[in-house]
Formats: C-alpha cells, sequence, structure tokens
C-alpha cells in the first residue's frame, strides 16, 4: 500500500494504483488520476461513465465489467474504447476509486 | 519513450461452440487491459466469422471425455454421458442447448454478439486463405468486422513481436 498526493490530499492506493477506500474518492481525485492515466479532461461523457460506476460500486462493493457498463450506462463498446483508450477495463475503475473488476466480460 | 503496446494474436482453428468462447474470452479481457489483439481464422475456425454458422456452432457429447451427467443436472459425479446415448438424434443439439443457457445465465454474450464487441473494442479479424479457398469461401460469406483474407506469411508478417495463442 501506498499513498498518493494530489493537490495536497493524501489518499491510500494499492500496488496496483486502485484505491483502498472508495469512500475517499472525490471528483477532483477522479480528475487527477485520469490526468495520470492519459486523459487530459474528463467530459461529460466520461463522467456518465464514472457517474454509473460510482453507483454499481456504492451498491454492489465491486467494479462493473465492461459489459456491464455498456449494457447499463448508455454508452457503446465503441464509445468506450474511445473515452477510456488503452485499457478500459481498469482505467475507469481506477478513475472510478473502485478496485480492479472482477468477472471476465 | 512511450512504452511499446503489447499484441496478442490468436489462431482459432476450431468451429465446436466451446472451442469458440477462449479467444472471445481472452481477447475481450486483453482489449480491456490495454493489449493489441489480432485473430486468424484458420480452418473450421471460420464457422465462427461465417454468417450462415456462427450463429448454429454446436457442442457434441460424442467422444467428449469432459463431459460428466452431472452437467445435465443429474448428480452422478464422474459418470459420462455414454457415447452410445450421445449418438441418439438430438444429443447434439440438446448438449448445445444446455451450454448456451448456461452461458445466456452467466450473462455471456453469443458468439455472434460478442464478435462484434471485440471489433468495436479494435480487435483486427483476418480469415486464412488457404482454408477459404478450400471451403470455397468469400469475403461475402463472413460477418462484418473481418478485414480480409489473408495468407500465412501475411499473419507472420502482422503479428511481429505477439504472443501467439492457438486454439
Amino acid at each position: 500500500m501506498s499513498t498518493l498526493v494530489l493537490n495536497g490530499i493524501s489518499i491510500k492506493i494499492n500496488e496496483e494504483g486502485f484505491l483502498v477506500d472508495p469512500s475517499e474518492w472525490t471528483r477532483e481525485i477522479a480528475e487527477e488520476i485520469a490526468k495520470e492515466e492519459g486523459i487530459a479532461e474528463l467530459t461529460a461523457a466520461h463522467w456518465k461513465v464514472i457517474e454509473y460506476c460510482r453507483q454499481y460500486g456504492l451498491e454492489s462493493g465491486k467494479a462493473p465489467t465492461l459489459r456491464t457498463i455498456t449494457n447499463n450506462a448508455g454508452v457503446s463498446t465503441k464509445e468506450i474504447f474511445n473515452l477510456f483508450p488503452k485499457g478500459p477495463a481498469k482505467k475507469v475503475a481506477k478513475i472510478s476509486g473502485l478496485d480492479k473488476p472482477e468477472g471476465c466480460v | 519513450m512511450e512504452e511499446e503496446t503489447r499484441k496478442v494474436a490468436f489462431i482459432c482453428s476450431k468451429g465446436d461452440l466451446d472451442m469458440a468462447y477462449p479467444a472471445l474470452v481472452m481477447g475481450w479481457a486483453a482489449l480491456g487491459n490495454g493489449i493489441d489483439v489480432t485473430i486468424f481464422f484458420t480452418f473450421w475456425g471460420l464457422d465462427l466469422i461465417n454468417k450462415q454458422r456462427v450463429d448454429r456452432l454446436e457442442i457434441a457429447p460424442v467422444a467428449n471425455t469432459s463431459m460428466k451427467m452431472s452437467m445435465m443436472g443429474v448428480k452422478t459425479g464422474n459418470l459420462g454421458i455414454p457415447n452410445i446415448m450421445g449418438v441418439l438424434p438430438g444429443m447434439t443439439a440438446f448438449a448445445t442447448k444446455l451450454m448456451k443457457d448456461k452461458m445466456e445465465a452467466l450473462e455471456v454474450p453469443p458468439v455472434r454478439e460478442y464478435l462484434q464487441m471485440l471489433v468495436d473494442a479494435g480487435a483486427k479479424l483476418y480469415a486464412c486463405k488457404m482454408s477459404v479457398d478450400m471451403m470455397e469461401l468469400g469475403m461475402d460469406d463472413f460477418i462484418d468486422g473481418v478485414i480480409d483474407i489473408v495468407t500465412a506469411g501475411d499473419f507472420m508478417d502482422m503479428t511481429e513481436g505477439a504472443q501467439i495463442i492457438f486454439i
């Protein structure tokens, strides 16, 4: 476990960079993690996905898989791969302050 | 310097329903993790991208030593489905239905939809020229998303540096 310091706030993250405590998540933290993941700016389309993931995470305690997101968040496979290029599965979960998604689809 | 993107290439040579899924599942996982995916369909594997065949893939219980009675809901441990039963008309359709139902219960999409997901996520699909010629098929026979019919040599060129998985 290590600590990530963003704008003076320190957040606990695990070895792979996922938040240890999802309740420490804020929109500002999401923006900072997104930058580290190569996404310069989070647009409304990004937020639609992130907000769905947050809600899913709070209800189930898990991160949704990509197919769960595309089935329920009103975003297509093409869009999610464009919004979060090069590995959306982990990126979305990380930015949403959740753990790595479980499940294969 | 930017880190080079990891590349994985699958060779799908089987057209059975159970053998369709490994490349789909691993390919989808790879794309989700930012890995470049190429899939080369050869021999019976062409059934996976054949418009007429993709929704009709089957699994046969005959000579399948892993298929046990317990999979049909009969809790008999290691007792297999007898081959003599497997040859009865309708047994292949029955086993296929069983597998499709189990996959659906797990929210695993059917092969056609799964392939579309992979294509939308950036996977590159190719058909093997020799198999296509042998089976007298053409691009018109294939689902959308198949980029081209290529030779084994082309496949080797386009997968330089990739990890190759043969199924």
